[in-house]
């Protein structure tokens, strides 16, 4: 572990400065993902730059309705929120669906988003990873790739994003709001992360010494109808082999409207355009779930691997999206 | 041996003793041991799994704030060994990948892994090979299985009943490999004064601990002490001094008048503390059309280190479980480029009761039999191995007892019979066993002092309850009331206590301090002075050679298989235990649905997954090797006959550690099956596994 310096700024301004002006720092939230790859020597940081005093810890309400959330409320603070139980299910599942009661007692709005992926070769500086050391190799084509990539993938960087969060954020269209050295810029949640390509060392496309400062949730009032379903290998505290977030209106027999994305299948959160595209104005039939589902994963290329690879996926995918859909459609099929 | 203890303390549920110390904080494990000048140790380790260190520059390390020593195989003083896994910093071989290669010392624990990350390597590498599989043309088969057991046995001819039989099973098992992660890592806090060694070790056992480091440092065991009131869990990792202890005592050397701590941090338990072998299991079972088995047998191929042999008894169970007149088992190796495997929970008995007992699941089916009914046809009258008699065996009351608790009665064979919200519904059995273990050397001292007894033995309490029930034991072999006895326990000033392995504590620590009980009455009657003082040990148990002794269990699962997903989860465990005589339900239980949980979590969630390219388990952390969780856990219920057994020991008790893990995984198979009607054969059952057949 590489000694650092830690700073603790109550300013946004000053916490941008701070890192924008050293190449070398790096802000750090509840710390339960950044301390980790200080320990293991994944991330050497010479200065931390502490954001919870900085950045907002409260849920306000925007003029449109939607609520603003601040970088710095805890994970666990946001589920407990009443107006976030209440309007957007599939958000509060998806974070109650991650880590556990003590992580997401620590862990931040802004920070949980920013996580980075869980790909083991990332997490072991003992074998090569481009995504940790850029050119080094890939680790994981060819090795123990349950937990990775089957859409969007490159043949630099075969990892997906392990936020629950951001899968459901990804699905609502949520808005994060940024300060950088140059001032303030939102991003659509949706491009807030990026597909491999040829520079898997940038999960985001946050500049250097960006700063997330809050993120927006629209009013959406079809999100009152969500679920988050995250698929995993045990009960709790396991990262998601797929998961899906779906909210869905329903205008007579027929789809009005309908947000669906999904989480452990890609380097980002993967929104399902070709899905929605499928199901809007249609009725909602398995039939057509199905349909919403395979056009949605015609391109997924599942990965061979040490323990089987992660073939399983493309099936477990369809099929969880079908059970979403079913669950929140049910009652009004007949 | 017929004269049991009349069981007054023993068999009340007294609470822990050290409970109240273990969650207000103030019981001190090894790593927190209350020494002045502390310093911290940090492990330098290979990331090639075969070659030679052919040079080491530690300039940068030692240029750190704080770093007081760094130790290399060039530089690392000479152990009195030739060889194996704890001749470590010995020579500039490379035998596994995260091998250690160097140490640390440093005043504090972040300039000791600042300082190890600076250090350079250069090594020379060698092809690897890590892959175990049956069909390997070096497979070997070693002299005897662990500890002592023959390799491979063979009574009757099992191709011919196989030849002859109405109804065969013939089918390959398998079981993945295992890290024990115990909740403490592995730790050691150690300091010399001149000549003399004081080690607080986390440690199943500090006799055997202090003999090893004696015999390294060739010191006089009498200048070794060994200190460990408290473990953190074990579950046979720390059965055998790892190569941290004998780190950690070298790099106190290093830094005279000062007490070096070192703790192996989560990811260095998977390569320095031990695994379990996966296992590749070959079954072949004969019947006639009622289900009588003509045949048993079990070929294991396994693997070993290259560095250290270790052959895991896994065919042992099939030896005795059932009457069968044709049996066979044999054991075989491959010796790889790993860690050395060692003990795990029912080292043995756990895996190897996963084949015969999924495989007695499938005969069941092929004969349309209950499975409960087929194990009861084939309960055999004498030990089926050695001709003895069982000193008891109430296996079949297990079963009926928990087929009535289970509901078992009600039960439609078929599977995918019963849906409930999206979820099939299955139910599955298998048996359990585990010999009774005695171990040959353990001695108690008892002591009257200021009114009251205490007792004095060097045994470990791992979390089972120790400290509580030697006291149960002492109190009824006085005669006295629980509360005037009082024990000490985990440290080598104490008389000489055998290891918390083998399930033998209870047995060997408990003959030991009977017998001092009795020697102290012999000695100085009802009314001792203050003062008065007998010792006692364990003896051979003569029973043994007229008897065979096991204790037995029946495990119940219910699983639940999503419709759409395949997830699997498992709402319900049942086991009912023969164990001879509890000493205290409470730590019992905890023992019985420890063992069941950790058998759920191999069938469900464990699995070191070994990465042949680069030869290291790369899941290792607690992260990515799942270990069931309390929600996967939901209801869990673990019950016991009132087994007498007369000949096993005075306290008439079988030891309970690990037969609760020996049987859960097979019954979890079953039940799946019974579910959605897939038999998963290689462990762990994982949705992607059921996927397919959806
Ligand atoms: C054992 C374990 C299990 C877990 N299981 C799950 C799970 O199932 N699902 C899941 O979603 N997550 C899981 N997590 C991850 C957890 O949710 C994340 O660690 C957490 O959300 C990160 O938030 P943090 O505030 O602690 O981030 P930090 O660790 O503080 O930071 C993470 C990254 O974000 C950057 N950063 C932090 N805040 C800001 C900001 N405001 N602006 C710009 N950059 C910032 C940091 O520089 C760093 O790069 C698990 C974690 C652990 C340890
Ligand atoms: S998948 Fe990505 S993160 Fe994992 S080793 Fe390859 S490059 Fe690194």
């Amino acid at each position: 572990m590489k000694p650092f310096t830690l700073a603790t700024p109550t300013d946004a301004d000053e916490a941008v400065r701070l890192v924008a002006d050293d190449p070398d720092a790096a802000f750090l939230g509840g710390g339960t993902n950044l301390v980790d790859h200080l320990k293991l020597g994944v991330a050497t940081p010479g200065a931390l730059v502490d954001i919870t005093r900085a950045t907002s810890a409260e849920i306000t309400d925007l003029p449109d309705g939607g609520p603003r959330v601040g970088a710095a409320v805890r994970n666990g603070d946001f589920t407990a929120d009443r107006r976030a139980r209440e309007r957007y299910p599939l958000i509060v599942q998806s974070v109650l669906a991650g880590a556990s009661g003590q992580l997401r007692n620590m862990a931040t709005i802004g920070g949980n988003p920013l996580q980075r992926t869980r790909c083991v070769y990332f997490q072991d500086v003992t074998t090569p990873c481009n995504k940790r050391e850029p050119g080094s190799g890939c680790g994981a084509h060819g090795g123990y790739t349950r937990y990775h990539a089957i859409l969007g993938a490159s043949e630099h960087c075969i990892a997906t994003h392990p936020s629950d969060l951001a899968v459901a954020l990804a699905a609502v269209d949520a808005t994060v709001r940024v300060l950088g050295a140059d001032g303030e810029r939102t991003i659509p949640f949706t491009d807030l992360h990026r597909l491999p390509g040829d520079a898997p060392e940038r999960d985001t496309t946050l500049a250097h010494g960006e700063l997330i400062t809050a993120i927006d949730l629209p009013a959406l009032p079809m999100a009152r109808r969500s679920l988050y379903r995250k698929v995993r290998d045990r009960a709790s505290y396991a990262f998601a082999l797929v998961s899906v977030a779906a909210a869905i209106e329903l205008d007579g027999d027929r789809i009005s409207d309908v947000r669906i994305a999904l989480g452990g299948v890609a380097h980002k959160p993967w929104r399902a355009h070709r899905a929605e595209a499928v199901l809007r104005g249609a009725r909602p039939l398995e039939e057509t779930f199905e349909t919403a589902a395979a056009a949605e994963l015609a391109d997924a290329r599942p990965l061979d691997g040490v323990d089987g690879g992660n073939g399983f996926k493309t099936t477990l995918a369809a099929r969880t999206i079908v059970a979403a859909l079913r669950d929140l459609t049910e009652g009004a099929r007949s | 041996m017929s004269d049991l203890l009349r069981p007054v303390a023993i068999g009340r549920d007294l609470v822990r003793r050290d409970g109240m110390d273990k969650v207000t904080g103030r019981a001190r494990y090894a790593y927190e041991a209350d020494v002045p000048n502390a310093s911290y140790c940090r492990l330098v380790q290979t990331t090639v799994a075969r070659g030679r260190v052919e040079a080491m520059h530690t300039d940068a390390a030692r240029q750190v704030d704080g770093v007081r020593a760094v130790i290399t195989p060039f530089t690392a003083e000479s152990l009195h060994t030739d060889g194996g896994e704890l001749a470590v910093l010995q020579d500039q071989e490379i035998a596994f990948r995260g091998q250690v290669i160097g140490l640390v010392v440093a005043d504090t624990a972040e300039a000791a892994l600042r300082a190890a990350e600076l250090v350079e390597v250069t090594c020379s590498t060698a092809p690897h090979d890590v892959a175990l599989s049956a069909d390997r043309d070096d497979l070997y088969k070693p002299e005897k299985v662990n500890p002592s057991y023959e390799t491979d046995t063979s009574d009757g001819d099992v191709d011919v009943a196989m030849a002859a039989a109405e109804v065969t099973v013939e089918q390959t098992y398998t079981t993945a490999m295992y890290h024990n992660n115990p909740l403490e890592p592995h730790a050691t806090t150690a300091f010399w004064d001149g000549e003399h060694l004081t080690v607080w070790d986390s440690t199943q056992g500090v006799h055997p601990t202090r003999a090893v480091l004696a015999d390294l440092f060739d010191l006089d065991k009498e200048h070794v002490r060994v200190i460990c009131p408290y473990v953190g869990g074990g579950f046979g990792s720390k059965g055998e001094p790892h190569v941290h202890v004998v780190l950690a005592a070298m790099a106190a050397r290093a830094v005279p008048g000062r007490h070096v701590k070192l703790a192996l941090t989560r990811q260095q338990m998977f390569s320095l503390a031990g695994h379990r072998t996966p296992t590749i299991q070959r079954m072949r079972l004969a019947a006639d059309r009622i289900g009588h088995l003509s045949g048993i047998a079990i070929d294991v191929v396994e693997h070993t280190a290259k560095m250290k042999e270790y052959a895991e008894q896994t065919g042992v169970p099939t030896r005795m479980m059932y009457a069968a007149p044709n049996r066979a088992t044999t054991h075989r190796l491959a010796a790889l480029d790993v860690p050395a495997p060692s003990w795990m929970r029912a080292p043995g008995e756990c895996p190897g009761m996963f084949g015969p007992e999924v495989a007695m699941d499938e005969l069941a089916e092929a004969l349309g039999i209950d499975p409960i009914e087929l194990r009861i046809r084939n309960e055999p009258d004498v030990d089926p191995e050695t001709g003895h008699p069982f000193s008891s065996r109430n296996l079949v009351t297990c079963l009926r007892e928990g087929a009535a608790r289970f509901g078992w009665a009600d039960r439609d064979p078929r599977p995918r019979a019963r849906e409930e919200d999206g979820w099939y519904v299955g139910t599955g059995v298998a048996s359990s066993v585990y010999p009774v273990n005695r171990m040959a050397e353990s001695t108690a001292t008892i002591r009257f002092e200021r009114g009251a007894y205490v007792v004095e033995i060097g045994a470990a309490d791992l979390g089972t309850g120790t400290w509580t029930t030697l006291a149960q034991i002492a109190a009824d072999a006085l005669g006295v009331d629980v509360e005037d006895v009082s024990v000490r326990i985990g440290d080598t000033r104490y008389p000489v206590a055998s290891v918390a392995g083998g399930s033998s504590g209870m047995t060997t620590w408990g003959s030991a301090v009977v017998n001092a009980a009795r020697a102290f009455r012999d000695k100085h009657g009802s009314a001792p002075a203050d003062g008065a003082e007998a010792d006692g040990s364990t003896e051979d148990n003569p029973a043994t050679e007229q008897y065979a002794m096991y204790a037995f269990g029946a495990q119940f699962v219910e699983a639940h298989v999503h419709r759409d997903t395949g997830e699997i989860r498992v709402p319900r465990l049942l086991g009912v235990f023969a164990a001879g005589r509890i000493i205290n339900p409470r730590t019992a239980r905890s023992q019985f649905i420890g063992g069941m949980t950790m058998g759920l979590s191999m069938a469900l969630h464990e699995n070191s997954v070994l990465d042949p390219r680069h030869g290291h388990v790369v899941n290792h952390d607690l992260a990515e090797y799942h270990i069931t969780t309390c929600a996967d856990v939901t209801d869990i219920e673990a019950t016991w006959l009132d087994e007498h057994d007369p000949h096993v020991n005075p306290m008439g008790t079988k030891g309970i550690g690990e037969i609760g893990i020996v049987g859960t995984a097979a019954a979890v198979v079953n039940a799946v099956h019974h579910a959605i009607g897939i038999r998963v054969r290689d462990l762990p059952v994982t949705l992607d596994k059921l996927l397919p057949g959806l």
